[in-house]
């Protein structure tokens, strides 16, 4: 039995340590600890609820977006206030542009290196990386001469001495597969990504201003005027530039992205047995149609898949989602043993890990600053893998033709995708459903605009006179590393309680008071370690879930009047 | 420190001509508010020099500025970490992890004391547990990594000044808070515009030396200028036309957002020259109020966001910016006094604010200066 640690767990937001119990070359029992907290509980009290968004939006700056919309959304609902179809149209824009962008990003920069190693690349001829991609997609950048000139890019690099980003790599690991050829076309793709990111995003600059953190969302609507004959507004002309991106964005997905999915889930098709973790797969859903509240046009369905049951949903009551804190460092007012719900919660944080400098944590005591949210008691997988299941059991026809195309073409059957690959696919499959409505909802923009409906705020709950005295609100968004929702307490215009439940606390929870591990803890158990100074496999599982670590440390949430918070510090030393 | 082939041999395998890489210098020379003759100088420079070693350290963070740099364009990110630097440690995106990464870290700090540049984002908490990495704490280590480093750049309002992580219980601070004898260099903005980043990476490369600072040692090139007087909605301002409701016809039309909250009168920075995304746009062209995000402790004196600055009207094109700059400052503070009352994290950051006003040296006329205000705000409009 070997002891291991990966601290920090990098080509992740955040900061996220991993320690493992290794026997026999395999996993036997792991745990994974949020080692940040940022715990912006008291500012958000009092403000006008107007401005939660820009506050929640600052959670975090790789889910750019994705918290500005679970925010608006929640103290709409709270408020009564209803966008005009052209705001949710914007929102859908911004929302599904973010998740394609994310999912790419994911891919190559922060989880494509686990599986391709970049030094080997330097031995592949560029002549047959050239037939390789022309066999694998009609992408036009697939030239011998092509290849060459990232092969001699890479070779200068190296013969640099001087890696930069790739110094610390495990070149030579015995886990990676992929030839000489795979290697170079995935790092030629990798730059190519960076290229692409850059340039798509600039959707979000459209509409927003700039990309990250976007400034144009309103309780009630979008900043983004809309008219088709003025120049300081989305016109024809923006609407033009947008198709284009839109364009470049899909062409990417379906040359590139998907194709090169397929391809390391061929190479690696081992992983498909490896890092299935619970067996219980929860969304909020969304991609509608209309409002938020219309959940009959969801894309995505809301629901819940238990024990990897297909034959059936069942449906998601918000009213059974808690938050535990028994192995977490923070407090409960009732004690830690107890289960909140969001509109309830608390975050008392209270560390009692070791003082630093330290070598390992007490595992067996309090050990993250994630909390543990649980469904009714249950863990529950979140994220695209869980999107994928919940809508194919709902029988959606284009995620179903999608998945069932994907397993027949890969040789595979529907349990290869509770893995390490399955997840990796379902976040391809699902770029590609999303991406192919971006030109849809862009469409429906312009046909409002020419039709004269031009607008984008619901402007009659501006004034925050007309909202109730005190509202409850529940906002919920799926983003790319799964279901988002944001509580928020209102009182006379201002925030009273305000609770975020993260994707990556769901996913990446520490054990509960039931001794539960979450869904990495348990999808790492069985991960093979050929080196235990190199954890490599690890990586691959880990990333699998594209954590997101300053999301999932609670870090906003208002307290309730008159309870006074503090932060408890008691080392032990 | 600088190692291997100089950047243009570099882009010359690559093919990048040298009509470009003067093009990449020219843009160079005028982000960095420097006469277009400047670009042959960088130009000779960066031909000259090798590849610097890059240390970016992340601690309480969103990963915003990060994100930031991935979006720039000149030069993209593959060039500054293939070609322009030796980007050696980067938590988002570096290929190895755990101890290995570390010690791309801890090898810069040893072999290379005074030499290398560090990058900060992310606030810095001192009490204990709140941030570790590899079981060390954040302050133990941006102790070490900025301490020895030739220079430090804090970039995003929470390296600069702790941002909105400053006003929660674990009272991150600032790099300048935690390590008072690094030369460090303020990037504030939520996030940092990679324009300007590039930009300071570049004049150090080519003159040795960082850009002139302002009193809160951030670039004068890019924080030396109100919004207002930069913003393309100025006139609109001086003719009293303004947008009174979301998606009005003012609205529609591109008119003043000083009614809705805008904050450009009482933040400098030249997001409306630079702009983000390659040039794409900035907040108050897409149609929102500035929220002016690159202004000192702005979480605390920019907000209510959607409310108006008081005493702004009234004054019209015959007055200087600056004096509508510091007419309205006088507003901000008594706004977010009567916010503050009885919060005690705020009044800490007052406090602060306060002390970083006291520290800093005079760097505008004495007489365009209110010291009343200065007293009581520590905004940057006093300069």
């Amino acid at each position: 039995m070997t002891r291991i640690k990966i601290d920090p767990v990098t080509r992740i937001e955040g900061h996220l340590r991993i320690e493992a119990e290794v026997s026999g070359g395999k996993v036997t029992e792991a745990w994974a600890a949020g080692t940040m907290f940022r715990g912006i509980e008291t500012i958000l009290e009092g403000r006008d609820a107007r401005e939660a968004w820009i506050w929640a939006q600052r959670i975090c700056g790789v889910c750019t977006t994705v918290h500005a919309i679970a925010s608006v959304r929640a103290v709409e609902d709270a408020v009564g206030a209803t966008p005009p179809p052209n705001a949710e149209l914007i929102r859908q824009l911004i929302a599904g542009s973010q998740l394609v962008h994310d999912h790419v990003i994911h891919f190559y920069h922060l989880h494509a290196l686990d599986w391709v190693d970049i030094v080997d690349a330097l031995k592949a001829s560029p002549a047959s990386t050239a037939s390789l991609a022309q066999s694998i997609s009609d992408w036009p950048l697939s030239s011998t001469s092509y290849f060459a000139t990232v092969q001699t890019r890479i070779k200068t690099l190296a013969d640099s001495g001087q890696l930069s980003l790739f110094a610390s790599g495990y070149w030579g690991h015995p886990a990676y597969r992929l030839t000489p050829e795979q290697n170079l076309l995935m790092v030629a793709h990798y730059l190519e990504a960076l290229e692409w990111q850059r340039d798509v995003i600039r959707i979000h600059a459209v509409f927003g201003g700039k990309n990250p953190h976007p400034q144009t969302f309103l309780v009630g609507g979008m900043a983004s005027p809309v008219d088709p004959n003025s120049p300081q507004a989305i016109n024809p002309e923006s609407i033009d530039f947008l198709q284009q991106l839109i364009a470049t964005m899909d062409t990417f997905i379906a040359q590139v992205y998907l194709p090169d999915a397929l391809l390391l889930a061929s190479a690696y098709a081992e992983w498909t047995r490896i890092g299935g973790a619970t067996r219980n797969f929860l969304t909020y859903g969304g991609y509608g149609k209309g409002p938020v509240s219309d959940t009959a046009t969801y894309l995505f369905p809301r629901g819940i898949v238990r024990d990897r049951d297909l034959s059936r949903v069942d449906a998601m009551d918000q009213d059974k989602i808690t938050e535990q804190v028994a192995r977490s460092w923070y407090t409960y007012t009732a004690g830690d043993s107890v289960a909140l719900r969001p509109p309830d919660g608390e975050t008392n944080p209270a560390y009692t890990g070791p003082s630093t400098p330290y070598e390992w944590l007490e595992t067996d005591q309090k050990y993250s600053w994630l909390k543990a949210p649980r469904y009714g008691g249950e863990v529950m997988e979140v994220g695209p893998l869980a999107r994928l299941v919940v809508a194919y059991a709902s029988g959606v026809s284009e995620v179903k033709s999608g998945v069932d195309r994907t397993l027949l073409k890969l040789g595979l059957e529907m349990p290869a995708l509770y893995s390490v690959i399955g997840r990796i696919v379902a976040r391809a499959l699902e770029s590609q459903i999303v991406v192919d409505r971006l030109a849809g909802w862009l469409d429906a923009l312009q046909q409002n605009m020419y039709s004269g409906d031009l607008r984008i705020a619901d402007t009659t709950k501006w004034d925050r006179s007309s909202w109730p005295k005190s509202a409850l609100g529940f906002g919920p968004h799926e983003v790319p590393r799964g279901s988002l929702g944001h509580w928020v307490e209102i009182s006379d215009g201002a925030i009273k309680h305000y609770q975020a439940v993260m994707p990556t606390t769901w996913n990446a929870s520490p054990r509960d008071a039931q001794g539960q591990p979450g869904p990495y803890e348990q999808a790492l158990v069985g991960t093979p370690v050929a080196d235990t100074t190199r954890p490599l496999e690890l990586l691959r599982t880990v990333h699998s879930f594209d954590p997101c670590l300053a999301c999932a440390v609670h870090v906003l949430d208002a307290e309730r009047a008159g309870e006074r918070r503090r932060v408890t510090v008691a080392p032990r030393r | 420190m600088f190692v291997g082939q100089t950047l243009p041999e570099r882009l010359e395998e690559r093919g990048v001509t040298r009509r470009a890489f003067m093009s990449f210098c020219g843009v160079m020379a005028a982000t960095l508010a420097l006469p277009a003759s400047y670009r042959t100088a960088i130009a000779e420079a960066l031909m000259n020099v090798r590849r610097p070693v890059l240390i970016w350290r992340e601690f309480q963070d969103c990963a915003g500025n990060s994100e930031s740099i991935l979006r720039s364009p000149h030069p993209d990110v593959a060039q500054l970490v293939l070609e322009t630097l030796a980007w050696n440690y980067h938590e988002l995106i570096m290929a190895g992890a755990g101890e290995q990464a570390e010690a791309m870290s801890t090898q810069a700090v040893r072999d290379l004391k005074g030499e290398y540049i560090a990058v900060i984002e992310g606030a810095i908490p001192t009490g204990e547990g709140f941030c570790t990495i590899g079981g060390r704490s954040a302050l133990d280590l941006v102790r070490e990594v900025a301490g020895n480093a030739k220079a430090t750049l804090a970039v995003g309002a929470c390296a600069w000044d702790g941002g909105l992580v400053a006003l929660g219980p674990t009272g991150g601070q600032g790099v300048q808070d935690v390590v008072p004898g690094a030369s460090v260099v303020n990037l504030g903005g939520c996030p940092h515009n990679p324009a300007n980043t590039v930009a300071v990476l570049v004049h150090y490369l080519t003159f040795g030396e960082m850009p002139a600072l302002d009193q809160y040692n951030r670039p004068l090139f890019a924080y030396g200028d109100l919004i207002h007087d930069q913003c393309e909605r100025r006139a609109y301002f001086d003719a009293g036309l303004f947008v009174e409701e979301w998606g009005d016809e003012g609205h529609r039309n591109g008119y003043c957002l000083y009614k809705m909250g805008c904050k450009g009168p009482s933040a400098t920075f030249n997001c409306p020259n630079v702009r983000w995304n390659d040039g794409t746009s900035w907040p108050v062209e897409a149609g929102h109020n500035c929220i002016a995000c690159a202004s000192h402790e702005f979480w605390t004196n920019a907000s209510p966001f959607y409310e108006a600055l008081p005493n702004v009207e009234g004054f019209g094109a015959d007055v200087s910016a600056q004096t509508v700059g510091l007419a309205v400052l006088g507003g901000v503070a008594a706004l977010t006094a009567a916010h503050a009352v009885g919060k005690g994290v705020q009044g800490a950051a007052a406090r602060r604010s306060l002390a970083a006003a006291n520290r800093a040296p005079a760097a505008a006329p004495a007489d365009t200066a209110d010291p009343k205000q200065k007293e009581t705000t520590g905004d940057e409009n006093q300069d």
